[in-house]
């Protein structure tokens, strides 16, 4: 089963929920999504072998060009600009579609490859470990993301990938093969707001979902929701200053018997076999 | 004028939070919330009357007229987002993958594929003494960037000379953050003391830097790990950063946000988030 985790709202416990989940399902792959601030490998320590990941953006033959203006009028994304005597490239805001090169009458346009980041990946304690880096000053890591998406439509085990927040392109490119999502949330009206958001987009892709509800105290608005849309509320976790602490340590939680249970019944809910 | 933008590059470390009491304390005019994914600032902000709620719209995405296509496979090809899947003998473009670039509209040969305008989201506008915008993406669409840079647009007009802006930001390092810092004068970068705040402030910072903007860091829940609390400190001083203080994990912090209604003066939480803000309006004049 491919799980992702993911929350709408930043900090509520993604990447918390999805490695102690990860460590404690047999065999199981973890797949870090979150490319602008990835920090699955804080906990999952570890050699990477490293892999460049590039896109492609125009590059302009100045001596063929005519200056016609066709790429610049046919660039959606504004990332071409006649400035001056000459056509820019603003590689940053490139989508990389192509255009350009096929609307240009004089074929002056050809394609180089752009690094934007890069692939990590390690082996913790029998879990295999992929993870993204975006590049500073990069616009987007959504191919980062499909990248490792692919990589992991090979992998025969059990998968956690670990969500980046909000409910844009990221994320949708992030949950695209997964067959259950796990929605993370706060008991803060903060937390619910973000929830609706995202649980919204898992409807619109058709995913099977199911709330956990991380820092539970007496506001019982996540419950609430969850039972008004009939979501199963998977687990609570409560807030717990030495559990939170040990975290913030990037340490695995899972690994202490006070706090192996949680993701235990986390895993025997979602049916998948355990360490 | 001067606009302070609030930024955490990770996500919960308290950028709302922090925005919100900053707003109550100063008795902003203006501010607004760019976290178009996931905002919320609404949720405690005094103005409840929404004056302008206008569509947002990305860019147009690519349909396909059945009854002019010839299957020629020729858009599918051409597409670099997997956005056209050939299923039940039709060719079809996913609404949520298409970025709208046009290829497919330029390659095929009997003009078979047309546009339609795509609500990417909404923009609102709240006013009475204060003037707020925020937007809201809808879920699943690309283009973050462009909505924040219309969220600052709206507010533009409404700003005087000697107003102090509040903005909240989006978390991450990418599109929307790079549009929510055009045109400010100082960010303050809310870190928070573990493992993932430290690597991700230290992405933000960077990423601030690379563009040249001043800015501040103060520290948020910092009682819940005091080694890292203090290893953040020495960070900032090494780098000669600006640092403006630290906030506490106060349980009357989450209480007010759950009860919209702000910190009562006389907390310990009010007055440690005043001192964050008074030390960071002297870094700014």
């Amino acid at each position: 089963m491919r799980i992702a985790v993911l929350s709408g709202k930043g900090g509520t416990g993604k990447t918390f929920i999805s490695v102690n989940l990860a460590y404690v399902i047999k065999n199981a792959a973890y797949l870090d999504c979150d490319v602008e601030e990835p920090n699955g490998d804080l906990y999952f320590k570890g050699d990477k072998v490293i892999k460049q990941v590039e896109v492609d953006i125009p590059v302009i033959d100045h001596a063929v060009c005519t200056l016609c203006g066709k790429c610049t009028d046919f660039c959606k994304f504004n990332a071409l600009a006649i400035i001056i005597d000459k056509v820019r490239v603003f590689s940053q805001l490139c989508h990389s579609c192509g255009g350009c090169k096929l609307v240009c009458p004089v074929s002056a346009i050809s394609e180089v490859k752009k690094p934007i980041g890069i692939i990590k990946e390690t082996e913790f304690e029998g879990h295999r470990v992929i993870g993204g880096e975006m590049n500073i000053k990069e616009e987007t890591g959504v191919e980062i993301i499909d990248e490792i998406i692919e990589i992991s439509n090979d992998i025969k085990d059990d998968v956690v990938i670990d969500c980046p927040p909000g409910n844009g392109c990221s994320v949708m490119g992030s949950i695209k093969n997964a067959d259950y999502c796990i929605l993370v949330a706060e008991p803060t009206i903060f937390g619910l707001h973000n929830l609706k958001m995202v649980y919204e987009l898992t409807q619109v892709f058709g995913k099977k979902v199911g709330i956990v509800i991380n820092k539970a105290s007496q506001y019982k608005i996540i419950n609430d929701f969850a039972e008004s849309k009939s979501i199963d509320v998977l687990l609570e976790v409560p807030f717990d200053k030495e559990l939170g602490l040990m975290n913030s340590n990037g340490e695995i939680a899972a690994k202490d018997i006070k706090y192996k249970h949680y993701f235990e019944q986390l895993a025997d809910k979602l049916l998948v076999r355990r360490v | 004028m001067k606009k302070l933008l609030i930024l955490s590059g990770k996500g919960g470390t308290g950028k709302t939070t922090f925005a919100s009491n900053f707003i109550n304390i100063s008795k902003a005019r203006v501010f607004a919330d760019c976290d178009v994914e996931a905002p919320n600032l609404h949720l405690v902000s005094m103005i409840k009357d929404v004056k302008k709620r206008e569509n947002y719209y990305g860019l147009d995405k690519s349909v396909i007229d059945q009854e002019k296509c010839i299957q020629c496979g020729l858009c599918k090809e051409s597409c670099k987002f997997d956005a056209i899947a050939f299923t039940d003998g039709m060719y079809e473009i996913n609404k949520h993958m298409c970025e709208g670039c046009g290829v497919c509209n330029y390659v095929c040969p009997v003009n078979a594929i047309g546009f339609v305008k795509s609500i990417d989201g909404e923009i609102y506008l709240y006013e009475d003494k204060q003037v707020f915008t925020t937007a809201e993406l809808k879920m699943g669409s690309g283009n973050s960037g462009l909505l924040v840079t219309k969220v600052k647009k709206n507010m533009q007009e409404y700003i005087k000379e000697d107003d102090l802006v509040i903005i909240d930001g989006p978390p991450g390092i990418g599109c929307p953050v790079i549009a929510s810092m055009s045109g400010v004068d100082m960010i303050l970068l809310v870190a928070e003391p573990s493992v993932s705040g430290i690597s991700d402030l230290k992405r933000i910072i960077k990423t601030a830097t690379s563009f040249h903007l001043p800015i501040a860091i103060c520290i948020n829940k910092h009682n819940l790990n005091s080694r890292l609390t203090n290893e953040i400190i020495k960070y900032t001083k090494e780098n000669k950063y600006n640092f403006v203080g630290k906030v506490g994990y106060h349980k009357e912090i989450i209480e007010s946000i759950n009860s919209g209604v702000f910190l009562e003066e006389s907390s310990k939480a009010y007055k440690e988030i005043k001192e964050v803000y008074l030390n960071t309006l002297k870094i700014f004049s």
